[in-house]
């Protein structure tokens, strides 16, 4: 249905720029994962202005496009630091340690799950299985995966980036 | 809507099983659930609702069926030929009241300040399997219930993720406001972003109140405002009864549905003190007078056409949001409602002598949008809103309890003058199809001048989805159409967006069955209710001396007195409104 638009404040450019996610995946089976997940990787996060004009363009009710924007844990629909620190929540990393790696990042961070830090640096989030069992307990940064993790390895990498504000953590 | 449709020409295969020893045979297809229904075996059920599609969420209508080694959803599993189902094993047993206890661990299920208390599905099922504790830990979500609404109220630590209300919503009403955010334990069934009632789209039908198992959605309770007017002996309170609460009533208060309580009602409200009891019938007379001659005038004069009916308030709330482009279709006229509010603090006060400041004017309703309707800007006059609150069916049902009555010895009384008087017209606005029948008994009589041979048009009643007649008006050709249920509205509007739409007049109704069926009746309300209350509302409608709007003496008086003329300068002042085009989300400031 053609509803009465509600001019979200999306900038021309944001606009533009989910017009061509949308134009790349309207063909799929079903389009509105894929475009959220897109959207996601562009912006970091899925506003509620993005959701209301992705509702709009796909004529899906805002309803439902929150509702699947909330439901799988890869999607935020707020802000998230620069870097996500995701540890492994699975049996084989929890009986290796992982409650203690845990609360290492935590203690560094001075945040706990779900939140991030007020320098917008870390968000600190739970995973389940990252499949490398044989190297628990892990966490991933970013795209990238530690292994055979201990309260001092977990300070040294997250000081690592921390001095990086660029990111570019080789 | 039943769980199995059938086309009646179609060669169907039958199925023959045995359910707890018992042998049935069904049509292939049909579920376990109805199946068992035939062999006088009720399975409990939480998710389903008998006019809704199948979901199997919930869990709690679980059976065995040999060879399968897992328990299997009676609501959405189809028999086979052969197949042997258990229904009351200790797995079976364990099972539901497993399901049952973690609903009960999870939120705020305290019954006897619930809303819901003695007519909670949840509450049903606990008492039949016996729970008398609840073994796991409680986890309460800590959620403010949701007020913002005028018109509905949303409790989430009551609700246990069922999902009739997302159903209703969107399949039904093709508004889609309700699903379910999150996932696990922190799931729950909320509005887009999360945001309050009244700054989305919501229509506040009330549909998901009337499909809740539970105490999670229900009307904004304003018993108490009322109960504070009728003790103040400053103010005159004066009240409106719509048509379709003359039929449903009598339900709230135990009586079986489709129970014609007209007198009983006049006598209860006078009981409770008010100081007049009027008939909103009377201002639906009103109403067809102004809306036949404006849609005359349409036809005459050119103006915008397919008109389209304008006494629904969640419909008028549904076209502002979602098709504001069409609101030149919508009759300009008010509600029965607020047109009675209208008159009742000018023309009534005039004519009893009393300031308008003082007269406290409530209505009782069968809908939670006319909450809304009566809050709207437009709706309010030099002293103050025209009416002042609306309670629902239920709500009165309430306030009746209160007070004791004992409703179905009631003795039988009239209504008040001098709206009290009204038609059959009047009385069938409460149905799907009303509307238009009244129309077209007025709206033939006045352009040929002859009387109508038959005052009956069939082809506009009842619960088909979408029904249309052709009128000839001596050579004039009128071709009108009716829906209930927003989903219904919405093939139609979309017709008149693809300019394919030949209708003159259209009526719309936001429920479905139409008022009778309406957010504020009481639960349950299903199909087979609403049809019960339909067939009451023609037989109270052939009861009465006059059944044509125009005929109405009060009517005619009215006119000569105040109004002078239909569609003049007092009625554009007082009976006619505006519409305005509304976001789907409020802008937050």
């Amino acid at each position: 249905m053609n509803a009465c638009s509600t001019a979200p404040t999306l900038s021309t450019e944001t606009d533009k720029q989910i017009d061509r996610v949308i134009e790349e995946y309207k063909d799929e089976p079903s389009p509105l994962l894929e475009i959220l997940n897109e959207v996601q990787h562009i912006f970091g996060y899925l506003s509620d202005d993005m959701l209301i004009a992705i509702s709009e363009k796909l004529s899906i009710p805002t309803s439902q496009v929150y509702g699947v924007a909330t439901f799988y844990s890869l999607l935020s629909t707020r802000p998230k630091g620069k870097h996500i620190i995701r540890v492994c929540e699975s049996a084989p990393c929890h009986v290796m340690g992982s409650e203690s790696v845990l609360r290492a990042v935590k203690d560094e961070l001075g945040i706990d799950l779900g939140e991030t830090t007020p320098d917008g640096l870390f968000t600190l989030e739970s995973t389940s299985c990252l499949g490398i069992c044989s190297v628990g307990p892990a966490m991933m940064v970013n795209d990238r995966v530690f292994g055979n993790l201990t309260r001092e390895k977990v300070r040294l990498i997250l000081r690592r980036y921390a001095k990086d504000k660029e990111a570019s953590v080789s | 809507m039943a769980a199995v449709q059938l086309k009646p020409e179609q060669e169907v295969a039958m199925a023959t099983l045995t359910i707890d020893g018992h042998s049935v045979t069904v049509p292939e297809g049909t579920t376990v659930l109805e199946a068992a229904k035939k062999v006088g075996i009720t399975i409990p059920t939480l998710c389903h609702h008998p006019d809704l599609p199948p979901q199997g969420i919930c869990r709690l209508c679980v059976v065995e069926v040999e060879g399968s080694f897992l328990l299997q959803t009676a609501c959405t599993y189809p028999v086979k030929d052969g197949m042997k189902v258990r229904t009351n094993s200790p797995l079976v047993r364990e099972s539901r009241r497993t399901t049952v206890e973690l609903m009960l661990a999870r939120g705020d299920h305290n019954c006897p300040t619930c809303p819901r208390n003695q007519n909670c599905e949840l509450q049903t099922v606990a008492e039949s399997l016996g729970i008398r504790e609840i073994p796991f830990q409680v986890l309460r979500h800590p959620r403010p219930k949701d007020m913002s609404s005028a018109s509905i109220v949303r409790d989430p630590e009551k609700c246990i993720l069922c999902r009739r209300c997302v159903a209703v919503c969107q399949e039904v009403q093709g508004v889609g406001i309700l699903f379910p955010v999150g996932r696990g334990f922190a799931t729950e069934i909320t509005t887009p972003l999360d945001r309050n009632l009244s700054e989305v789209a919501c229509v506040n039908c009330g549909q998901c109140v009337l499909v809740c198992p539970v105490g999670a959605i229900y009307e904004k309770d304003d018993t108490n405002r009322v109960w504070e007017a009728l003790a103040d002996p400053s103010k005159v309170v004066i009240v409106q009864t719509a048509p379709a609460v003359r039929v449903s009533i009598g339900e709230e208060l135990g009586l079986p549905p489709g129970s014609i309580t007209t007198g009983k009602l006049v006598s209860a409200l006078r009981e409770m003190g008010f100081d007049k009891v009027f008939d909103t019938d009377f201002t639906a007379d009103l109403t067809i007078i102004e809306e036949g001659h404006e849609l005359l005038q349409r036809m005459k004069t050119g103006g915008t056409l397919p008109m389209l009916t304008s006494c629904s308030p969640g419909w008028i709330k549904f076209i502002e949001h979602y098709y504001p482009e069409l609101l030149d279709h919508v009759s300009t006229c008010k509600s029965p409602q607020q047109m009675f509010g209208a008159l009742a603090k000018t023309y009534y006060a005039q004519k009893a002598g009393i300031d308008p400041k003082d007269i406290y004017s409530v209505s009782v309703m069968p809908c939670t949008a006319k909450k809304f309707e009566c809050t709207r800007e437009e709706m309010c006059g030099e002293s103050g809103p025209d009416v002042d609150v609306v309670l629902t069916t239920r709500e009165l049902g309430r306030m009746i309890r209160q007070m004791g009555l004992d409703f179905a010895n009631l003795p039988e009384s009239d209504y008040d003058d001098p709206f009290g008087i009204s038609t059959g017209a009047g009385v069938i606005f409460g149905a799907t199809g009303g509307v238009m029948e009244a129309a077209l008994r007025t709206v033939y009589e006045v352009v040929t001048g002859k009387t109508l041979p038959s005052i009956d048009f069939h082809p506009v009643r009842g619960l088909e989805a979408i029904k249309e007649a052709d009128v000839d008006l001596d050579g004039v050709k009128v071709k009108v159409a009716v829906a209930h249920g927003l989903s219904n509205a919405k093939v139609l509007l979309e017709q008149i967006k693809r300019g394919e739409s030949d209708y003159h007049f259209i009526e719309i109704m936001c429920c479905p069955g139409g008022c009778i069926g309406g957010g504020g009746q009481p639960i349950p309300t299903t199909m087979e209710t609403r049809a019960k209350r339909i067939r009451a509302t023609y037989e109270a409608d052939r009861s009465l001396p006059l059944r044509k709007s125009h005929e109405n003496p009060a009517i005619k008086k009215l006119y000569s007195e105040f109004l002078k003329e239909p569609l003049g300068e007092k009625s554009h002042e007082l009976l006619h409104t505006t519409y305005r085009r509304r976001p789907l989300f409020q802008q937050r400031i």
